[in-house]
């Protein structure tokens, strides 16, 4: 059943290209039941959704229990796949005929490989515990069905983002986990701002999907084909042009999907989703999905260093970015929002890097996403103590209350300032690494970009860690701060674990790089401009001058309830750098101008000149009777006239 | 030609049932709709059978085919047959009709029952019509069921639609009427250029002549005219929104959905099989204005406040898309619009018939009416969505397969092109989502409590378009194998071929 890769593209065999297993196998056994991966999470989402109300007292079980019978599923394949050896680990399963149009062909399947499975086990495991967290979280909502199949509808379209073997069934998982998106953002949408919320983000992501519905059609265009196969294969013979042109679409795409600049906008309203949705969505999986649409199409990237370029150029200022604006913000929630966005920006600055990058995007991805929703879960449960308040200026010593949640917290925060040995020192660091080699000026300014971001990383979040839990108590008169349940707090205590285990686990090891290795190929030995341990001891210092100066203004000093006006950058920071004043002004308000002339000009201009009607039919009603009654008798005098005249005519040509 | 002639049997159901319903006794007035919605059942039972014994692998360019001479002395054939394209919006347009009649089962209060056999009548003899026009393989034929179906849509909007219906019927006859002249004149035209002799109309005879440049341009464009304006596209359009706003839902989406599909479909039939050079000659221009449709009828959709005419303006930009890839000719962008007819004509149905469901519950059709609703009818409101995300092409419904195919293979061709249209999905997200939020979020409204969610009725309604969407989204290949085999056939025979990728290795995808 075994293809070869090479044969098929065309290739001279035996002249595998860099970083592809050399072989495609169908899959066998346990691996061709991988459809269950999609369909279980589907099925639960079907359940809830068409079951209505019956379902509302099991659905939230059976919901949690389909996603963690995908975990299950996802580990037998990765199981599978450790069982091979590494040039052998891509399996596909063929599932049908899907779309046979003209030119056009293309089956449907899914791709089983190191990459696609770390994502699957991420995603699952995650998610699981997110379904777990929410049973407790969402207990007293009205619509908790609804929540959990939207949860599950998310998982589905996640998985098949990560298992489809074509880009155009990568898009459909892409706006699949759009629309989840959209409807938790919207969750609670009788709230206005929210339903914008909901609205702005599906809208900025329809902006990146037009960059993933062109990469596709410019991939057909080109290579006649948009499946992974096909176009890995045939990107040796593709000009450069071609090959940046459909990198720079995939980028545009990236950036809607991972809220990166100038695409970033959304991510700080999508807030206001339910916290679990933040975790999981907004945090551990959906928005890192660019960095792995740029990872799986490395070889589209590696011909096109321009395109490449730009992708180190947008990460570099989304991670700036992101940690400028979270430093400002007193909103907990926001301010782990920002703080997603700069840790993508690190991803994606790894994946444009090229080879000596791509293992560290994903091993940062993964640790992120426990950190990440470890924090976030965190953040809940600090909010269902506090009476869903948001404000950290209201919060402080919440160590003394919520013991696991602040170890919980705290390890997380450890992980993501990259104090070792916990996870963040293993992947981020070797981002700093990676963006410091190279020649010219490259590693120089995207390397102190990284190592700058590192610095004020280190300062919003331990801002964030010291004003929540640390420093005296400013919480509201009516806050009684407890801690949350064992639903909510078993799954904080498990991404604990792994943020402070995880790095530890595949970084001195470099189980991660050895896994990967069969998709991305290996990244040869590189130096960085700077030493290695010398960039390790000055990123430590960054990053300790980081928590110091925190630990000054937010523990050791008193943290004000109310913010202070603060400086100009305080301010912009606050305001997300006027990034919606600038969107209002360029795109929002000339469009709504646009639309009010071109409907004023509809009714007027073009209806008017469209044969004089409205003069014709401007009278009172009784004439309008009497023009309509005349009309549809001359109507029917016309269709006979009409017919008279084409026979008459053919009479007389005859 | 002995065989058992179904599309005449599929054509003449609905008309006899229109009979029956004008025919029955008071006493029986009350079961009008019960027969009628039986006739339009037996009717789709009828197509499903006749699609049954259509081959996609056959050889001969139409199918089913039934030709008996009419009116020889005037080169007028009765001549019926079908290819894969034909075949597929005779079956939207038999499932729509059933879906549109149950729709419209209490479109009239109690005491003007007496009406209801009439209005169910047109609708029926509306069917015949369309079944008619889409399988007329005979010129004339074709133009006699053109002009014919505007009298029932006229008669449905005119006498049961909304406070300004003899507006709109007559703005609708108007522009219709003045397509259709022009037509005429072309018909005759054509004729005159042809072989003639008895069956001189035929389709067969006239496909492949010889025409002057000259006189194939004057041709072209009044066919095309006629179809511009049925389709409709900017700057024709105008008639369309007032006509959908006056309409019953129903009957709005009986005429976008399935009666302006003669224009597009007609543009295939005729502009581009009987005049492919002066196509080509037109192409720049059509293409610019299928551009235009697409954006001006999206960035029109948003500025609405009726829902009515908002649905009537996506449609505009839909049907852009179907012109776009039309015109762009290859055969993707062709298996796209041929295929995007059928999914909009489903998607439009589902717009149009649960906002109608919302405007029976509201008393209105004016948006900022609405407001919160989703905490007064939930279901419906995901009802709602649904419809609403199939109008914005998501992937995974039907209508995004269509709308890709026709961007891939413009794209394949014009790049520019492909560009602009792309951008559109932002604004279709825009209206859509607008619109959704509009009505159905904010906080739940006072005044609407106590309004019942969706009825039984209406979840036979819905269920169908909702089950068609996500088949169509997920395995397409049903319709695609039925319409490609003619997609190939005439752009053969009009000698165009596909622009070759760049890098040859289109093979390894098939596999």
């Amino acid at each position: 059943m075994s293809v070869s890769l090479t044969t098929m593209a065309g290739l001279p065999a035996g002249m595998p290209f860099a970083g592809e297993a050399s072989t495609v196998h169908a899959a066998t056994g346990f691996a061709s039941a991988a459809w269950l991966l999609v369909a279980l999470p589907l099925l639960g989402a079907a359940v809830l959704l068409l079951g209505g109300h019956r379902t509302d007292k099991w659905g939230p079980l059976f919901a949690t229990a389909m996603s963690w019978a995908a975990f299950v599923v996802g580990l037998g394949v990765f199981i599978t796949l450790l069982g091979l050896s590494s040039e052998e680990r891509a399996l596909t399963v063929h599932l049908f005929n899907w779309v046979p149009a003209g030119q056009f062909q293309l089956e449907a399947g899914m791709l089983l490989d190191p990459l696609s499975i770390a994502f699957v086990l991420l995603v699952t495991f995650v998610g699981s515990l997110i379904h777990v967290y929410s049973l407790g979280y969402m207990e007293h909502d009205p619509d908790k069905r609804r929540f959990f199949a939207y949860l599950n509808l998310f998982v589905a379209a996640m998985l098949l983002l990560v298992l489809a073997n074509s880009y155009l069934l990568v898009y459909v998982g892409w706006e699949g986990v759009g629309l989840a998106s959209y409807l938790l953002i919207g969750f609670w949408n009788w709230n206005p701002p929210y339903a914008s919320a909901a609205n702005k983000a599906f809208v900025a992501n329809r902006v990146g999907d037009v960059g993933m519905g062109l990469a596709i059609m410019a991939m057909f265009w080109q290579f006649g084909a948009v499946d992974f196969q096909t176009v890995n294969g045939a990107v040796a013979e593709a000009n450069e042009g071609a090959l940046t042109v459909i990198g720079l679409f995939l980028l545009l795409a990236a950036c809607g999907k991972s809220a990166q600049f100038p695409l970033q906008s959304w991510l700080g309203d999508a807030m206001a989703g339910p916290t679990p949705v933040s975790a999981l969505i907004h945090a551990a999986t959906m928005v890192t999905a660019g960095v792995y649409l740029v990872v799986r199409s490395h070889a589209i990237f590696d011909g096109a260093p321009n395109a490449q370029l730009a992708v180190v150029i947008v990460g570099a200022i989304t991670l700036v970015y992101g940690a400028i604006v979270g430093c400002a913000k007193d909103d907990i929630k926001k301010a782990l929002a920002a703080s997603t966005m700069s840790q993508i920006g690190y991803m994606m600055l790894a994946a444009g890097l090229g080879p000596v990058g791509y293992a560290f995007a994903i091993f940062h991805l993964l640790t992120h996403g426990f950190f990440k929703a470890g924090m976030f879960l965190g953040a809940g449960s600090v909010m269902h103590g506090m009476n869903d308040k948001v404000d950290m200026r209201g919060f402080g010593n919440l160590s003394s209350v919520m013991k696991i949640t602040w170890v919980t917290f705290g390890l997380g925060w450890l992980a993501i300032l990259g104090v070792p040995p916990f996870a963040g020192f293993w992947s981020k660091d070797k981002i700093i690494e990676a963006a410091f080699v190279g020649e010219g000026w490259r590693p120089w300014v995207f390397g102190l970009a990284a190592l700058i971001g590192a610095g004020i990383t280190a300062f919003y979040m331990s801002r964030l860690f010291f004003m929540t839990f640390q420093g005296e108590k400013r919480w509201p008169k009516d806050a009684h701060p407890h801690e949350s349940p064992r639903t909510m707090t078993i799954p904080m205590m498990v991404l604990a674990v792994g943020s402070a285990s995880l790095g530890l686990i595949l970084g001195p090891t470099n189980g991660i790089l050895h896994w990967l290795e069969p998709v991305v190929g290996a990244a040869e030995e590189e130096h960085p401009v700077i030493p290695v341990p010398a960039l390790m001891a000055i990123t430590l210092l960054v990053v300790a001058a980081g928590v110091a100066l925190a630990w000054m203004r937010y523990w050791r000093d008193k943290v004000p309830t109310t913010a202070p006006v603060g400086s100009l950058l305080t301010r912009a920071a606050r305001a997300d750098l006027y990034q919606d004043q600038v969107n209002e002004g360029v795109f929002m308000r000339p469009g709504i101008h646009l639309t009010r002339a071109l409907v004023f000009l509809d009714k007027r201009g073009i209806d008017g000149a469209a044969g004089g009607l409205a003069a014709l039919i401007g009278g009172t009603s009784s004439r309008l009777r009497r023009v309509q009654n005349g009309l549809a008798r001359s109507y029917a005098l016309t269709m006979l006239i009409g017919v008279v005249v084409i026979l008459g005519a053919v009479w007389v040509v005859q | 030609m002995n065989q058992f002639p179904w599309l005449t049997v599929i054509g003449l159901i609905p008309l006899v049932g229109a009979v029956v319903l004008w025919l029955l006794p008071a006493s029986l007035a009350d079961r009008a709709k019960h027969i009628a919605l039986g006739a339009s059942l037996v009717t789709l039972v009828f197509a499903v059978a006749a699609a049954l014994q259509f081959s996609t692998s056959s050889t001969s360019k139409f199918q089913l085919v039934e030709e008996h001479s009419w009116i020889p002395q005037f080169g007028v054939s009765y001549a019926l047959g079908v290819d894969g394209i034909a075949l597929s919006l005779i079956l939207m347009s038999v499932i729509l009709v059933p879906v549109c009649l149950l729709a419209a089962w209490n479109d009239l209060p109690a005491e003007e029952a007496h009406r209801e056999r009439h209005y169910f009548a047109l609708m029926l003899v509306l069917e015949t019509f369309m079944v008619g026009v889409f399988a007329a393989t005979d010129v004339f034929l074709f133009y006699v069921f053109f002009e014919a179906m505007l009298v029932p849509v006229y008669f449905l909007i005119g006498q049961f639609g909304g406070p300004r219906r003899q507006y709109a019927a007559v703005k609708f006859l108007l522009f219709s009427l003045a397509g259709g002249l022009i037509m005429l004149a072309a018909v005759i035209g054509l004729y005159v250029q042809g072989p003639g002799g008895a069956d001189g109309f035929l389709l067969s005879k006239l496909a492949g002549i010889q025409l002057a440049p000259g006189t194939e341009k004057w041709l072209f464009l009044g066919f095309f005219i006629a179809f511009a304006v049925k389709a409709p596209m900017v700057p024709v359009h105008t008639w369309l929104p007032d006509a959908a706003a006056e309409s019953r839902p129903a009957t709005a989406t009986l005429l976008v959905g399935v009666l302006d599909k003669v224009g597009t479909y007609g543009m295939i039939r005729f502009c581009l099989e009987l005049f492919p050079g002066a196509s080509q000659w037109a192409t720049p221009v059509v293409i610019t204005l299928a551009l235009v449709s697409i954006l001006y009828g999206a960035l029109l959709a948003i500025g609405q406040t009726d829902l009515m005419r908002l649905i009537a303006f996506t449609s505009i930009s839909h049907f852009g898309f179907i012109v776009l890839g039309i015109f762009a000719m290859t055969s993707t962008s062709w298996a796209g619009s041929s295929f995007y007819m059928i999914n909009h004509g489903f998607s439009t149905a589902g717009l149009f018939l649960v906002a109608g469901m919302f405007i029976s519950r509201r008393g209105s059709k004016r948006i900022p009416d609405f407001g919160g609703w989703q905490r007064v009818t939930p279901a419906l409101a995901g009802v709602w969505l649904l419809v609403g995300l199939s109008g914005l092409a998501l992937p995974g419904l039907g209508s995004f397969i269509s709308e890709f195919l026709v961007l891939a293979g413009t794209f394949q061709r014009y790049q520019v092109v492909g560009v602009i249209a792309t951008t559109s999905i932002i604004l279709a997200a825009l209206y859509i989502l607008l619109m959704y939020q509009r009505t159905m979020t904010g906080p739940k409204p006072e005044s609407a409590a106590g309004t019942p969610d969706i009825s039984y009725r209406e979840k036979w309604v819905v269920g169908p378009l909702i089950a068609l969407f996500l088949i169509l989204g997920f395995y397409p290949k049903p319709v695609l194998d039925m319409v490609t085999p003619a997609v190939t056939t005439i752009l053969t025979s009009i000698h165009v071929t596909d622009p070759a990728p760049a890098v040859g290795a289109a093979e390894g995808s098939t596999k």
